[in-house]
């Protein structure tokens, strides 16, 4: 197939779009990492010379240790609470057809499907009337939400992947559902559950909405903590909101690491692909 | 007996203990999902004062209310519409590249990173003192600063960084689901490149589009913490998911921020529904390979 100057222009074009967004992005990161370590940084490009104090000022202003640890707490209990819901309702959708089915399976998309803004005002006022809004149980609970049904959906299609007559044999040699699960069903889908959990880490790390919307002072995580920072710039130096930034961006991006190795990067957008 | 014939009965419509595993899930979502946008529905209905419809009536007798809805739409319209269009042909190169992996990394790295994160990057990349206008400035295109923060293009330019690698995996991941194979034919049939968009790829990734073009526009629709943080809250960007959380966490009305978030979930469905009713005229069977 030979191609024509046109077409090969319009690649040019095409790849000049791809590589125009990722160097504006590379530099925007780029830029919050150089002025986290700048001292002065005015008509230059880079700042007048570097320093590390910004990183001890930010960890003590920002309150950072409580932060990352009330971050972990809520992720831990998000990730664990949503497998051990998830993955059991996943296995009875992809193994039993009941009436109703097709709603339920609605049900499971909506959260994934409605931005999490329009429901969690409404969630949030919900949850503040059950006193348990402004706590870390109203931040994990309202974390679920969208975190349960998208394991639901990711694991469906990892168990109708295994053959039936495994569990009949398992059945059939009197294991009861929970040895079925704990010791056939839970080894043969560990990639799909590792793959499932290591997305709604990523995600909840991330997730801002939600948690800002049911977060109290006591059970900020640090993207909310980090929308607080630069909500109210001015009262600090720039450099130690960046700071504040570079480790946000650093936990995040680890986890996205360690994810990748056993996800595709389209995955974490086709969550609620139909 | 009675029982067990019960419990057959049931087996045979597909019941038994293994259908009873997706109660936890079902019971989380109507306590946590249903359950409060009702709640929320009928509380919007019992407004502080006034009649049953006083807090719908408050929201379009105020310009100050309901102007954000064409305010939001003047944002999120064109910004969805330009990531889609981009996505296409991007999509359509990728999908022929051998190592894809490295871009798609690079490109779900925003996303991962989420919108806060997003909005202080570009207030430092994009600010008066940042490397783009240092750029601009030593490159003679501008005599001054450009100022593309705390106005209408830095959150347009926030949803393009958040909003265009989205709407590129999903519609790689539904370009990479046609075969390949019709197009070649296409090709063999003496079709050109423009013939072949236009007569094949389009009319089958157009319902992957309209999903796309869908979820595209809701999230930019309820844009939040970049419309504060890198517009200007008080003009040109005040959101409706502004007023929403004003109304529910400054004024404590949470019947009024009810009523907006209910509005907001209106204007979701009549796009989506448009969309995906637009979608049923140009959808012409299924010709993917399951994967999309």
């Amino acid at each position: 197939m030979h191609r024509s100057l046109r077409e090969k222009l319009w690649a040019i074009a095409v790849w000049s779009v791809v590589v125009f967004f990722v160097v504006n992005l590379l530099a925007m990161i780029g830029s919050v990492v150089v002025n986290s370590f700048g001292t002065r940084w005015f008509n230059t490009w880079l700042p007048a010379g570097f320093t590390p104090q910004w990183y001890t000022m930010a960890w003590a202003e920002f309150h950072l240790p409580d932060i990352l640890v009330v971050t972990a707490e809520v992720v831990g209990a998000v990730v664990v609470l949503s497998g051990l819901i998830g993955v059991p309702t996943a296995y009875a959708m992809a193994r039993r057809n009941f009436p109703g089915k097709p709603a339920v399976m609605l049900l499971f998309l909506l959260p994934l499907l409605v931005p999490p803004i329009t429901y969690g005002i409404p969630m949030a006022t919900v949850l503040y009337q059950a006193h348990l809004a402004g706590s870390i149980w109203g931040v994990i609970l309202a974390n679920l939400v969208p975190t349960v049904p998208f394991v639901i959906l990711i694991m469906i299609p990892f168990v109708e992947q295994i053959d039936p007559r495994v569990e009949a044999a398992a059945r059939v040699f009197g294991a009861g559902l929970w040895r079925l699960f704990t010791q056939v069903l839970v080894p043969l889908l560990t990639p799909g559950i590792l793959a499932a959990l290591l997305l709604v880490l990523v995600r909840t790390i991330a997730m801002f909405e939600l948690t800002f919307l049911t977060a109290g002072p006591t059970s900020q995580t640090l993207v909310v903590a980090l929308y607080y920072a630069v909500f109210a710039a001015g009262v600090r130096p720039g450099q130690s909101i960046d700071a504040m930034a570079v480790v946000y961006m650093v936990t995040t991006l680890v986890w996205l690491l360690i994810a990748l190795q056993f996800v595709n990067p389209t995955q974490i957008v086709t969550r609620a692909k139909q | 007996m009675g029982t067990l014939s019960l419990r057959r009965r049931l087996r045979e419509r597909g019941i038994d203990a293994v259908t009873l595993l997706v109660l936890p899930g079902v019971v989380f979502v109507l306590a946590l999902f249903v359950y409060p946008f009702l709640y929320g529905l009928v509380l919007s209905f019992t407004p502080r004062e006034g009649g049953w419809l006083a807090n719908y009536q408050k929201f379009f007798s105020d310009p100050f209310l309901y102007d954000t809805i064409w305010l939001t739409l003047q944002i999120a319209v064109p910004v969805t519409l330009l990531n889609t269009v981009l996505s296409v042909p991007v999509a359509l190169r990728v999908r022929l590249m051998k190592r894809q992996r490295l871009l798609t990394a690079i490109l779900v790295i925003p996303i991962t990173l989420g919108t806060v994160m997003v909005a202080e990057g570009l207030l430092t990349y994009l600010g008066p003192r940042g490397w783009l206008n240092r750029f601009l400035l030593e490159l003679g295109v501008a005599n001054s600063p450009v100022r593309l923060v705390h106005n209408y293009w830095g959150v347009m330019l926030s949803l393009v960084i958040n909003g265009f690698p989205f709407t590129f995996l999903l519609t790689l991941s539904y370009v990479t689901g046609i075969d390949p194979a019709l197009e070649q034919a296409g090709a063999m049939l003496g079709a050109r490149a423009r013939a072949r968009f236009f007569r094949i790829l389009l009319p089958l990734l157009a319902p992957g589009l309209a999903i796309t073009l869908a979820l595209a526009f809701v999230q930019a629709f309820t844009v939040f913490p970049s419309a504060v943080l890198l517009g200007a809250p008080a003009g040109p960007t005040r959101v409706i998911s502004i007023v929403a959380y004003q109304a529910a966490f400054e004024q404590y009305d949470y019947p009024l921020a009810s009523a907006i978030a209910m509005l907001m979930a209106l204007v979701q469905v009549i796009i989506i529904v448009a969309l995906l009713g637009a979608r049923t005229l140009v959808f012409r069977g299924p010709a993917s390979t399951g994967k999309g």
